[in-house]
């Protein structure tokens, strides 16, 4: 039998490394994978490398594992955000590496991860500082930057609701970069508001088919994401 | 008296352009002003690069959906015919020169159409580019929306812009506080001026040389 359920937020992280590349869904405070990113902090995992489009904002989530110095780099789009305080002082005091990357080029390079793409060409940030050092190519009359794809070791997502078998949907735009993410690492873990029946899941509508995850825990009243 | 056009007027000029039926991304701060604006015997479809299109104004009190933002993180609602999808879709309908029109704030703008809105030279500010470059080399037009000058005075229009790049040669259109302006192959063109400035004062103001167009007028905003 597949079952890809999981008691606890603990189970659902367990073995992650230090040094671990961890994709992190979520957009501003939509889609944050909270209760999941406190288990990854109670496990104790160091070094850690987080993708995820922005760094956290308040004090919670991904805030506090940044402020407790467990992401040596961040890789992101847009890591100063209204409260991005903590990000913003271990900037300031040089303890984080930053890469940042043009949005559509991170997702696309999560995508290709998942996709078994070895490598794309891009027009984004062609002509700008964020191409330099990387390949630039003229195809068809146009240039294009060559981007390489990201996968992680584990991928931390939240939907709304899912099944034993991993089938996902989500609510709203708290969507945002699970499907990708969820494609592109290892060991996806998902917490869901709701976890149903098989076949209670419109098939029509299901958004992340089950293949690409893992692990499934419930956690039904998740908290907000960002808070002081 | 010569009056600067307030961020709300600059927003309401813009408005009277956006097209029926178009496929539009604001950006965030002021662009996003012109959703409150645009008439209503035009449809026009809001995309928001974290995974929405048909984005609605914001939800009354007490009905926000933490879920429901946009990419300036603002509660937003869903219109009718509205959907959600993946993030990576949503650059795909960027990228892919899905989105007919992209309105965007700048800190720059070069007179070839060079676009700065990212990065100012401050090492000690982290960084942050979200969807800019991506918009700006996707989007089918770009359009700016910036105060004239900046707030130390100095000009935002340049033959070169000095923060670096978002994207070369993207930018169709400015409207500033003080006029819209052209991207042209002969380089700046001004179509509409605020009232009772004169061309020169204008150029004063304006790091790159400017021309007049003959069949300039003064900026009319409809109230």
């Amino acid at each position: 039998m597949l079952d890809k359920r999981v008691k606890s937020v603990a189970e659902a992280v367990a073995g992650i490394r230090d040094g671990a590349t961890v994709l992190i869904g979520g957009f501003g405070n939509a889609g944050i994978p909270v209760e999941l990113i406190h288990a990854v902090i109670d496990h104790g995992a160091r070094e850690l490398t987080v993708v995820s489009n922005n760094a956290g904002s308040g004090r919670t989530d991904l805030a506090a594992l940044l402020a407790m110095g467990r992401v040596r780099k961040i890789v992101c789009s847009y890591p100063k955000t209204s409260g991005s305080v903590a990000f913003e002082e271990l900037y300031a005091a040089g303890r984080i590496e930053l890469e940042l990357v043009p949005q559509g080029t991170l997702t696309e390079r999560i995508r290709a991860g998942g996709a078994g793409i070895g490598a794309f060409y891009t027009p984004t940030a062609v002509g700008t500082m964020l191409a330099q050092g990387k390949e630039v190519r003229r195809l068809n009359g146009h240039d294009y930057v060559l981007e390489m794809p990201i996968k992680g070791d584990f991928a931390l997502i939240q939907a709304k609701r899912a099944d034993r078998w991993g089938n996902l949907v989500y609510h709203a735009s708290a969507r945002n970069f699970g499907p990708v993410m969820a494609s592109a690492a290892t060991v996806t873990a998902v917490q869901a508001g709701e976890i149903v029946e098989l076949g209670a899941l419109d098939p029509e509508a299901i958004v992340t088919p089950g293949i690409y995850v893992h692990r499934v825990v419930c956690v039904p009243n998740p908290q907000q994401a960002g808070q002081p | 008296m010569i009056k600067p056009l307030s961020r709300d007027q600059i927003a309401m000029r813009v408005a009277q352009d956006v097209p029926d039926g178009a496929y539009v991304n604001l950006g965030i701060g002021l662009p996003t002003l012109v959703a409150n604006y645009v008439p209503s015997d035009r449809e026009v479809i809001y995309h928001s690069e974290n995974g929405i299109l048909g984005m609605g104004p914001a939800p009354p009190k007490g009905s926000e959906d933490p879920d429901l933002i946009n990419a300036s993180k603002q509660y937003v609602t869903l219109l009718p015919g509205g959907c959600y999808f993946r993030h990576d879709d949503a650059f795909v309908m960027i990228r892919g020169g899905h989105i007919d029109l992209a309105l965007l704030g700048a800190m720059q703008v070069a007179a070839n159409g060079d676009l700065a809105n990212w990065s100012t030279d401050n090492e000690k500010i982290p960084p942050g580019v979200g969807g800019a470059m991506d918009l700006a080399a996707g989007a089918k037009q770009v359009w700016i929306l910036m105060e004239h000058v900046g707030r130390d005075g100095r000009p935002k229009i340049l033959e070169r812009c000095t923060f670096p790049l978002t994207a070369p040669a993207v930018v169709q259109r400015i409207y500033s506080s003080l006029a819209v302006i052209d991207v042209t192959p002969e380089g700046l063109l001004v179509r509409e001026m605020v009232e009772a400035l004169a061309f020169d004062e204008l150029q004063e103001k304006t790091g790159a040389r400017l021309r007049l167009a003959n069949d300039w007028r003064p900026i009319a905003i409809a109230s």
